[in-house]
This record gives structure tokens, C-alpha cells and sequence, in this order.
């Protein structure tokens, strides 16, 4: 790798030895990737704060800086860890104080988070405390250079708001944070951000479920190549794109996709493939639709449902409304829990328009900062769960030994009140 | 008949052991249970499966950004792999293989998913990007 003056003094230790370490990782990766040059960033989405197991033991034997330097700079130094040299947020971690006592989470974890927000808030670290950080303030400007993980806050960066950054891990954010710098390779050059796959839809795509179908679709069409999507797609929302990208992010391993007309690298389909011909388009009909449906439910063998979970990614305030308005009035099954997961932010938002109390009503809950795959935690006894997130349905089953289904809003509503699936795919 | 492979150097070192061959992309987070090295994406060919003390060998990894840190777990529960080869280069594994620090090579001159089986001793220096297959029950 080619350094400059400030990264080679970095390295050196000019600015002491956690900024070295960084450096040093950051070479290693760099090497790994075979790049040649690192670019600056100033904005960094990462993760410290999350407790687990080992983590637990490094913060008894060091404290965080200890648990900072093994995890999040892949150092065996002892190392003092210095202010964020860069803007840096924590991503989603465990579940908080605000679920004590519903969902079985340990006591001791919510504690470690505890502290850990207060020595990260010290370092400078932003506690957004959501997988979205883009639906709370962290809006990165189309062209920027960032380092931020989460495959799901990656591909929206990418593709929604034209940032550029590639699919970033927990060693890498925290070296990014401590030095402001990244690989330049992947998504950071523009070669790499041209189209490479045509999709074309022929069945309507209107609603979030159907964008979370299409997305699951895509994903496992080009893994980890850069789809251009055209057809029968209405005007998406953002909740519409957040499970799109989650959703393709999760099938295979997409990080960037353009929608002609709508993302801001594609103004038309040509300029989605630059310099490149258009390919051959792969068609998504009625069929590739229905065969994505069974294969998102093909982890559901029984129909009574112990568990509806919502906001995966973290639900937009507009989502918390629909569920409000989905049940008002109504009565979730006894044996039948209900989570919806958002932004601590936007709870708040939730609280004040009345949202909360109308699903807390219902029986159902609201909860912030995690959810039930980053924190392996489900009601107690939950054999069958069902989830309007492609994302979730994907990994649950394998993360908690259960069963799934995946249906609309609606769908998940119904199984909650009833405390049976009875979903099914519609107009195909 | 002994293989020879020749390739670039992901994470320098030395390791050699029993291969096990995934033709899947595997994901991290999600995919891989740290405590134990074990395989648990319900849909994958090697669920339940575990490369602890194996050279994993595969075309990529897919699915999460908690790709590394969670391979990164394994050498901290000592669940790693010895060693690994692997086809398509993504940000999620080689910084995957940085922090789990067992020697890796990529860009072999033949896809190693394709002509390493499992069951395959597979000594990997990846210091010279030099790769060494002795098919199962050759020797």
C-alpha cells in the first residue's frame, strides 16, 4: 500500500499507540483487499457498544479500552482509547432498560451496555442506537466517503443516497473512527458503481411487502453484483427502499442497486451501466414471485404463531402509524406477543403522536436499540414467529432454532389478534 | 497425485490440515455459530458442520457486516479455522481473514472450491501464496 505523509506518521505512532494500531489494521485489510491507497472519511457507523459474551470477559480483564482495542482494532496493545477522530455513531446493539423485565435479555448485558454508552459517549461516539441511522439525523451527502457497516444501512447509503462506502466490520469502523481513513476500493471508485445485472419487472410492485419480495429476489439472482431494477414499480417510499436493500443484502450480498428514475447514480438506464452495454434483462413475473414467497416460507410448518415482530430494519415513524392504525381497537392472542423495533428517536416521536399508546393498548410493544436477531432473544417457549421483514425471516429461524413467515402487514396483524398464520400470496 | 496452487497472500503464515470444501457462500453473522466453529444457516450445505481446526474452503462470504467480528469471535473461543482459501475477494472477507489471523490465500490460478474436496490435506503457505493438495486417500 501506498501511504501519505499523515498516514505514515500515524502508523509511526505520532499520535500514539491506539491511533498506530488503527493505522496497522488498516494496512493489514488494505493489503488483504489488494489496494493500494486509503481515502479519507469523516463519517463512521459502527458498533462498541453491543455486549456479548467475550466482550463481557475483556471489559472484567481491561475495562473498554481493553474491549476496544481486541474487537474493534484487532490489537493485543494495551492501549488508552483517544476521542473519535471523526464523526461516529454506534449502529443497533442489545436491548435496553426499556425492555427489562418483557423480553428475557440478561440483566448483566443491559447493565455492560449501560456503561459502555457512557465511555463511548465520552470518546465522542453518537448513540443512535439503530440499524437506520439515516432515518435519524446521519444523512451522508451524495459522493461522500464513508465507513459505515450493517449491510442494510450500507446498501441505502450506496444506492438511496449515493454515498460511497463499502460493507464495513466492526475492526474496521473502529479503526476508520480513530483515523479518518478506509480503503479506497469497491464502492469508493467510480468504476466499481455501474450496474451489472437488468431486472425487469412484470408484475406490479407497489407495497412494502412486494419491494421485500423483489429485493429478496434480486439478491439471490447476483449475490454480490450491482442490479439495475426497471419495470412495473410504482414511486417507492423509504421504508419501501429500507426493506428492498435489506432484503437483497441478505438473499446475496448486494450493496449497491439502481432504480432507474428514482436513485441518484441512474438518472436513465444507460447512465445505471456507464460505459458498459445493457445487459440482457432477467425478468421477475408472476412466477420468480411466487417461487421467492415460498422460499421466504418455506421455514413455517405450523400455523399457530407465538411471536409477530415488526421493524427489521428499524421501522420509520410512518410504519409505527400503520401499525397503530392496523390495531386500534383491537386484542392480540394471549399466547401471542407482538414487538415492533424502532429508533429510540423515533419512539419518542411515536409517544407524543399518541402511536405507543394505541399499540400498547392492543397488547403489543414497542421496543428501541436492537432486536430479536442481534440480541437472541424471543418470548419465552416461541416455536413459530411470523415478521413482515424479509431480512428477519432470513436469519431468525437459524439465529433461534424457529420457525418463520413472511406476509404483509396485514398478514402479521391478523396472526398476532388470531394467533394463527393465514397468510397468503395475493393477485399472482 | 499432489496438487499445486499458486495465488496472492490474503494473511501471511503457515497451516495445514483436513479441508473442508463449502461450494456456498457462507455468512457470518447469522450463518456461523462462534462458541462451537459450527455452520447453522438452516438452508446451507454444511449446516452443522464445523471448520474448527479445518482449512475452510469457499467461494465468499454473504450476509452481514458482523462477517469479521464474528470469525474474529472464533479465534477468541479458539473455534477458528487453521487456514483458508477462498474465491471472490469482498470487504467482509478479507477483514474477515485479517482479525481471524490464519493464513489465506486468494486469486489461486484454479478455483479452489472446484479441485479441493473435502477430506483434501491442504497445506497452505501463505507466505509465497503457495497452496498444497493431497487428494483423500492418496497417501
Amino acid at each position: 500500500m501506498r501511504l501519505t505523509d499523515d498516514e505514515k506518521a500515524m502508523l509511526d505512532g505520532a499520535e500514539g499507540p491506539a491511533v498506530a494500531a488503527a493505522m496497522d489494521l488498516l494496512v493489514r485489510y488494505g493489503e488483504a483487499l489488494d489496494c493500494e491507497r486509503l481515502c479519507d472519511v469523516r463519517n463512521v457507523a459502527g458498533t462498541m457498544t453491543q455486549p456479548s459474551p467475550v466482550k463481557a470477559k475483556l471489559v472484567a480483564e481491561g475495562g473498554w479500552d481493553r474491549a476496544f482495542a481486541v474487537i474493534n482494532l484487532d490489537s493485543d496493545e494495551d492501549l488508552e482509547i483517544p476521542q473519535m477522530r471523526v464523526a461516529t455513531c454506534q449502529l443497533q446493539q442489545g436491548f435496553s432498560g426499556d425492555a427489562a423485565g418483557i423480553v428475557p435479555y440478561p440483566e448483566q448485558f443491559v447493565r455492560l451496555q449501560d456503561d459502555a454508552e457512557a465511555f463511548y459517549g465520552r470518546k465522542g461516539v453518537t448513540i443512535l442506537a439503530t440499524c437506520t441511522p439515516y432515518q435519524v439525523g446521519n444523512l451522508p451527502v451524495r459522493g461522500e466517503h464513508v465507513a459505515w457497516m450493517e449491510s442494510s444501512a450500507v446498501v441505502y447509503a450506496n444506492s438511496v443516497l449515493g454515498a460511497r462506502t463499502n460493507c464495513e466490520g466492526t475492526a474496521s469502523t473502529g479503526a476508520a473512527s480513530l483515523t479518518g481513513k478506509i480503503p479506497c476500493w469497491g464502492n469508493h471508485l467510480t468504476q466499481n458503481r455501474y450496474g451489472t445485472h437488468l431486472v425487469d419487472v412484470r408484475v406490479p410492485v407497489r407495497d412494502f411487502f412486494d419491494w421485500g419480495l423483489l429485493g429478496y429476489f434480486v439478491g439471490e439472482l447476483v449475490e454480490e453484483a450491482r442490479p439495475v431494477v426497471v419495470g412495473d414499480l410504482a414511486v417507492p417510499e423509504l421504508e419501501d427502499l429500507k426493506h428492498f436493500g435489506a432484503a437483497a443484502a441478505s438473499s446475496g450480498g448486494v450493496e449497491l442497486y439502481h432504480l432507474p428514475g428514482v436513485t441518484p447514480e441512474a438518472p436513465t438506464v444507460q447512465a445505471a451501466f456507464g460505459p458498459r452495454p445493457v445487459p440482457e434483462a432477467v425478468p421477475y413475473g408472476p412466477r420468480e414471485r411466487r417461487r421467492t414467497y415460498e422460499a421466504l416460507n418455506s421455514q413455517g410448518q405450523h400455523t399457530e404463531v407465538d411471536f409477530v415482530l415488526l421493524g427489521c430494519p428499524h421501522a420509520s415513524i410512518e410504519q409505527v402509524r400503520r401499525a397503530a392504525k392496523a390495531l386500534d381497537g383491537r386484542r392480540l392472542n394471549s399466547g401471542t406477543q407482538m414487538w415492533i423495533m424502532v429508533p429510540r428517536a423515533l419512539k419518542a416521536v411515536a409517544d407524543r403522536s399518541g402511536y405507543t399508546e394505541v399499540i400498547e393498548r392492543a397488547g403489543a410493544r414497542l421496543f428501541t436499540d436492537s432486536c430479536p436477531a442481534m440480541s437472541r432473544a424471543a418470548p419465552p417457549g416461541t416455536k413459530v414467529f411470523a415478521t413482515d421483514s424479509a431480512k428477519q425471516a432470513h436469519y431468525l429461524p437459524a439465529i433461534l432454532g424457529i420457525e418463520a413467515w413472511f406476509g404483509t402487514l396485514e398478514d402479521c396483524v391478523e396472526a398476532a389478534v388470531t394467533g394463527r398464520w393465514a397468510g397468503e400470496l395475493r393477485c399472482d | 497425485m499432489r496438487l499445486i496452487l499458486h495465488g496472492r497472500t490474503v494473511v501471511p503464515g503457515v497451516a495445514e490440515g483436513e479441508a473442508l470444501v463449502s461450494h456456498q457462500t457462507i455468512s457470518g453473522w447469522g450463518g456461523i455459530d462462534p462458541a462451537t466453529g459450527t455452520i447453522i444457516e438452516r438452508r446451507h450445505e454444511l449446516c452443522g458442520q464445523s471448520f474448527a481446526g479445518k482449512i475452510l474452503v469457499f467461494p465468499g462470504a454473504k450476509g452481514s457486516s458482523g462477517w469479521s467480528g464474528f470469525f474474529q469471535a472464533t479465534r477468541l473461543m479458539g473455534t477458528a479455522p487453521l487456514g483458508m482459501l477462498y474465491t471472490v475477494t469482498t470487504t467482509k472477507v478479507a477483514l474477515g481473514a485479517v482479525v481471524t489471523r490464519v493464513p489465506t490465500v486468494t486469486d489461486l490460478d484454479r478455483d479452489p472450491v472446484k479441485v479441493i474436496n473435502t477430506g483434501d490435506w491442504v497445506r497452505i503457505d501463505a507466505d509465497h501464496g503457495i497452496v498444497e493438495v493431497v487428494p483423500a486417500g492418496a497417501e
